[in-house]
This record gives structure tokens, C-alpha cells and sequence, in this order.
């Protein structure tokens, strides 16, 4: 049973970056399991290696040696495209500068993962109105992203995160460029997500505000984890 | 990803930058539109050349003397003064394949009527000339056989003359002085039209004979005009026509024949490849804007890959794969050229109208090259916009979504 609960399960992942002359060990051996349903936090300095964590669990990098399971499928050897559609419909992504496709409506932004996954037309726009909904966006859909504020985008981009029904949600730095109260905001959408649907959340961030909304966080410095933080 | 969807997400990238995909479209636009209308102008050449020959009747025959030797120094076409109006009524006794002939002699004069004057062509020839160049008499009559036979003072004004010297009379049963000796006129042509730089009306007819022995004095005829039986094969009648002058001739086998027999084919295909040279010219120069204008999109379709990296990495993040980002990529280019096609297609035709109304040109738009343009442009999308395509689809996620 202990198998059903672990959503990832990391292996003595390392991650080595080839400088030419020399090599810059960004990973040094992280071993770590995350259960199903957990909302959990990455912290670190800049430099840590955290952001290679991250893009690592994000099915975006591959480590260099170890073996990662996302959901007892081996993924640290799967090839690009692969890697690709385990993005599409396990992993969804909430990024600091929020990275949402300019000029285009709330829902067409919201709708992106769901073309990728062949979704009919139809089927995604519907998918795509009850995720905006979710994040309490109701009657946002059709206007173009540049209308509006940051915390709305970033709603945009957790709903966009949403639509495919994720395992999983990575939010990198998800509060960093909005003001205290809209972060604030922010990080009670994640909350109640976690708590209504137990989707899997992992927060990265330096800001110990943001990781106090994590039931467990683990501390990486210089490419190791340096303590873990459970509550 | 189906194509379908792909190709909305295309359409829908370029709608978000209307100005500049119809800046990056226009050099494709203007290419295929200079192709058309330049390719329509040398087709249109080539149509009225055909439609010029067919009028002169597509089953002539020209039997010419050859270039003369003397003593090392050849002499020009024609030289040679062996090609005597016996030859001619030899070809048309003997000769099954042949239908008329007409001898000629040809000399340019001053023509007198009244108090007006003119320097025309004297064309001396046979009376089935007529016949042989399907050219109709306007009114009276052309020559007979016994005219020419006896050598009759008569003459047959074309158009161009008649209009010259008699303005809108009847010339029929009037005198003309042609060389000072009186010609009396028993007919004129129908209007023949222009023959690429010289008006063909501009003539006046008379027996070869007459010709001969009271304008030009000599006894040999300059060409003899043939006409091959409708239908049958001008090359075997020509062969004919060969063979029979080499042996009134006795030219000796092997030896160079002093006459050569020209068809219609041979002159036609002369004029043909100088049109087909044309339309290959102005429709190569047109081809250069068009490969410029496949370079133009090109170069946007790079800048717009640089541009929009931001948009590659979320594409990728959000579970898009090398072959969505190619293909995306891939689509706009073709679209973007596949547009400028079309609309370049109708400026292309529309400019081939203008110049035909105000150009006087004859200009044909054939539904090839429209298919040729439209295929050209969209191959040009394809081949220009694969490279920064690939360059898309070959972007790692991580970097492209951190590009600033």
C-alpha cells in the first residue's frame, strides 16, 4: 500500500553541468520520497540547486545519474516526447513571471495543456470554464491576459495548471512578483485546492512565509538536503 | 496534436501580428504576382505569334535558292540564280504532295497615281498566291493564270497602298506608274494586319513574269511560295520538293544543294523559341522576387522564433512536443506564403488585364501557371520555413522558458 501513497520517489539523483573545463555538481545525491496528497516546500538560498530540483521533478531536465518514479513509472529515462506528454497530463506548472501566452484570452491560456492532449474542442472549452471557476476567475474567460492584474494571471496559470487534472502541481516562486496581499491571496487558492481535491503541491521557494502554508519542507543547500521540516 | 487544431493555432499566432504578417506576406505577393504577369505577357506573345502563323497558313513551304560559292567567296542566302519558274511548275506536276506554287520576284519602287506617290514592295508572283497564303480578295479580282502567262501590265493593291494612294476610291480599272510604267489596278486584299515589324498591307501585286522581264530584268525566279496538300505531311512534301530540285539541278550525291526548302514548322519554331526564350527571362527576373520574398519570410519566421521563445517554452512546459512546435511553426510559414499566393495570384492577374487594356499587349494567364505560382509559393513556405521551425522544435524547455 505504502507503493499507492508515494508520488515521486527520488533515487540518489545527481545532476552535473559540464562548464568545459570544469563540472558544476548542481545536484550531489537527493534521496527523497513525497506521498500522494502532500503539500509539501522546497527551500534554499539561490545557488542551492533547487531549481534543478525542481526542473528535475518537473519531467523538464533529466538527472544525470539516479532514478526518479513519478507514480511508479520510471520517468528519468523516458525519451523527450515522452517526457512531454508526462508533462501534459501529470505535472501542472505555476512559474514566478507567470508565463502566460500574450494577447490571448484567459481561456484559450487555460486551454493549452488540454490542445496538446488532443482533448475535442468542445470537451476542453467546457474543462477549460470549470477550471477558471475554480480559482474564482468567473466571467474573466475572455479577456486577453494583458488585462489584467498579477494576481489574476497567476490565477490564470493555476487554472491553466489545473485543466488537465494533474497528479501533481509544481509552483516555482508563485508569489515572487505580486505584492504581500495578492501573494497571500495566492498561496489561499493553493490551500483550498489542497484541501478540497488533496492534489499534490510542491511549493519552491526562499520566502518562509510561503513555505508555512507547506505541511512538510525540506532545506537543500549546495546540492544536498540539508534537514527536513515536518509538522 | 491534429493538423486541424495546428493549423488554428497558426492562424491565430499570425492574427495576433496583422501588420507584420502582411509586410512579411507582401514579398511572396509580389513575387507570384510579378511570375503571372510576366509569364502572361510572354504567353500572350506566344498566342499571338501562333495566331499570326495560322493566318499565313500552317501547310507553307518556302523553296529559296542557296549561298554561292565562287572562288572561296560565298555569297549570301539567295545567291544562287538557278531557281527558275520551270522548277515551280515541275514541283506542282510532280510533286503529289503539293497543291499550289507560286513563283516569286520581288523588288521595292516608287509608285505613281495622279498626283500622289508612294515606295512600296512589288511582290511578283503566281496567281494561286492567293490561295496559298489564304488571303482574301477585298474586291475585283486577283490575277489568272493567263495573265500571268502572257505577262500582263495588272496589278492587285494591298490595303496600306490602296488607302495611300487612292483614300477611300475605287482603284479598280484605274493606272498606276509603277517604274514609270502603267499598271492597270483589277483588285485589292483585305487587310492582313501587322507581321511582328512590318505592315504586311503594304504591297502591291503583279504577275511574277511582268516582274521579271519589265521591273527587275532577269529570267530566274527568287523563291517559289509552296502550299502542301491540306492535311498531308509538310516534311514529305518538302522531301518532294527536294528531291526533285537535286535532280533538275544534277546535283551530284553528297554534294551541297543550291537551294534549301524552308516549312512553315521550321519558322514557327524559330519564332516559338524566341518567345519561350522571353517568357523564361521575364518570368526568371520575376522568380528572383519571389525567392527574395521567401527569404523575407525566412527571416521574420527567425525573428519571430527568437521573439517568442517565451511562448516555445510554455508551449513545452504545458506538454507540447518537438513535432507540435515544428509543425506550428511550419504552418505559418505556409500560410503566410500560401496567402501571399493567392492574393498574389489575383494581383497577378488583374496586372496582366491592365497591361493588356493600356499596354496594348496580348497577355494570356494560363490555369498552369496560376497551379505553378501557388505551388512555387507554398513550397517556398515549406523550404524557408523549416529551418527556423526546426530551430523552435529544438529549444530545451528549461532555457526557453527562462529567456528574458
Amino acid at each position: 500500500m505504502s507503493e499507492n501513497n508515494t508520488i515521486i520517489k527520488l533515487e540518489n539523483i545527481t545532476k552535473t553541468y559540464d562548464m568545459g573545463e570544469t563540472k558544476l555538481e548542481a545536484l550531489k545525491g537527493i534521496t527523497y520520497t513525497i506521498k500522494r496528497g502532500e503539500m509539501m516546500a522546497i527551500m534554499g538560498p539561490s545557488g542551492s540547486g533547487k531549481s534543478t530540483l525542481m526542473n528535475i521533478i518537473g519531467c523538464l531536465d533529466k538527472p544525470t545519474k539516479g532514478t526518479y518514479y513519478l507514480e511508479d513509472e520510471k520517468v528519468s529515462t523516458m525519451d523527450k516526447n515522452r517526457l512531454a506528454g508526462i508533462r501534459n497530463r501529470r505535472i501542472g506548472f505555476v512559474f514566478q513571471n507567470f508565463n502566460l501566452l500574450a494577447r490571448t484570452s484567459s481561456l484559450e491560456n487555460v486551454e493549452l495543456p488540454l490542445i496538446y492532449s488532443n482533448v475535442p474542442a468542445k470537451e476542453a472549452r467546457e474543462k477549460a470554464r470549470q477550471a477558471i471557476k475554480q480559482v474564482g476567475l468567473e466571467g474573466w474567460e475572455e479577456h486577453k491576459t494583458n488585462q489584467l492584474s498579477g494576481g489574476e494571471k497567476q490565477r490564470v496559470a493555476i487554472a491553466r495548471a489545473l485543466v488537465n487534472s494533474p497528479s501533481l502541481i509544481l509552483a516555482d516562486e508563485p508569489t515572487g512578483n505580486l505584492d504581500t496581499k495578492t501573494g497571500m491571496d495566492i498561496m489561499e487558492v493553493f490551500k483550498s485546492l489542497h484541501e478540497e481535491s488533496g492534489i499534490t503541491i510542491i511549493l519552491v521557494t526562499h520566502d518562509p512565509e510561503i513555505s508555512d502554508y507547506a505541511e512538510n519542507i525540506i532545506h537543500i543547500r549546495d546540492g544536498l538536503i540539508e534537514k527536513e521540516d515536518r509538522r | 496534436m491534429k493538423i486541424f487544431r495546428t493549423i488554428k493555432v497558426a492562424l491565430k499566432a499570425l492574427g495576433r501580428n496583422k501588420m507584420r504578417t502582411f509586410l512579411t506576406a507582401l514579398g511572396i505577393i509580389i513575387g507570384v504576382g510579378a511570375v503571372i504577369a510576366m509569364v502572361s505577357i510572354g504567353q500572350g506573345a506566344k498566342k499571338e505569334i501562333e495566331k499570326r502563323f495560322s493566318e499565313m497558313g500552317t501547310n507553307l513551304l518556302f523553296v529559296r535558292p542557296g549561298s554561292r560559292e565562287f572562288r572561296g567567296r560565298h555569297g549570301g542566302g539567295g545567291s544562287y540564280d538557278t531557281l527558275t519558274d520551270a522548277d515551280a511548275q515541275a514541283i506542282i506536276e510532280q510533286c503529289n504532295l503539293v497543291q499550289y506554287v507560286s513563283p516569286n520576284v520581288n523588288t521595292r519602287v516608287q509608285v505613281i497615281y495622279s498626283n500622289k506617290n508612294w515606295n512600296t514592295s512589288i511582290y511578283g508572283v503566281g496567281d494561286k498566291y492567293p490561295l496559298i497564303r489564304n488571303w482574301d480578295i477585298d474586291e475585283g479580282a486577283f490575277f489568272t493564270e493567263a495573265q500571268v502567262k502572257t505577262g500582263q501590265k495588272v496589278c492587285v493593291l494591298g490595303s496600306e497602298v490602296n488607302n495611300n494612294l487612292f483614300e477611300g476610291m475605287s482603284p479598280i480599272g484605274q493606272v498606276i506608274r509603277i517604274k514609270k510604267i502603267p499598271f492597270r489596278v483589277i483588285g485589292t486584299m483585305k487587310t492582313k494586319g501587322e507581321a511582328m515589324w512590318f505592315s504586311q498591307d503594304d504591297v502591291i501585286f503583279i504577275p511574277y513574269t511582268t516582274a521579271q522581264t519589265r521591273l527587275v530584268g532577269i529570267n530566274y525566279v527568287q523563291s517559289i511560295d509552296v502550299s502542301a496538300v491540306e492535311g498531308s505531311d509538310t516534311a514529305e512534301a518538302q522531301e518532294q520538293i527536294e528531291e526533285l530540285l537535286r535532280i533538275r539541278h544534277k546535283i551530284a550525291p553528297g554534294a551541297d544543294d543550291d537551294f534549301n526548302v524552308r516549312d512553315m514548322a521550321d519558322i514557327q519554331e524559330g519564332a516559338q523559341e524566341s518567345t519561350q526564350i522571353l517568357t523564361i527571362l521575364l518570368g526568371g527576373i520575376a522568380s528572383i522576387s519571389l525567392l527574395v520574398g521567401g527569404i523575407g519570410i525566412m527571416n521574420i519566421m527567425l525573428v519571430s522564433v527568437t521573439e517568442r521563445i517565451r511562448e516555445i517554452g510554455v508551449r513545452m512546459s504545458v506538454g507540447a512536443r518537438e513535432n507540435d512546435i515544428l509543425l506550428q511553426f511550419l504552418i505559418e510559414a505556409i500560410v503566410l506564403s500560401l496567402m501571399g499566393g493567392i492574393i498574389g495570384i489575383l494581383l497577378g492577374v488583374g496586372s496582366s488585364k491592365l497591361i493588356s487594356q493600356f499596354a496594348g499587349m496580348e497577355t494570356s494567364v494560363s490555369l498552369g501557371s496560376i497551379l505553378l505560382a501557388f505551388l512555387f509559393a507554398g513550397s517556398v513556405g515549406v523550404f524557408f520555413g523549416f529551418y527556423p521551425a526546426r530551430k523552435a522544435s529544438k529549444l530545451n524547455p528549461i532555457d526557453a522558458l527562462r529567456y528574458e
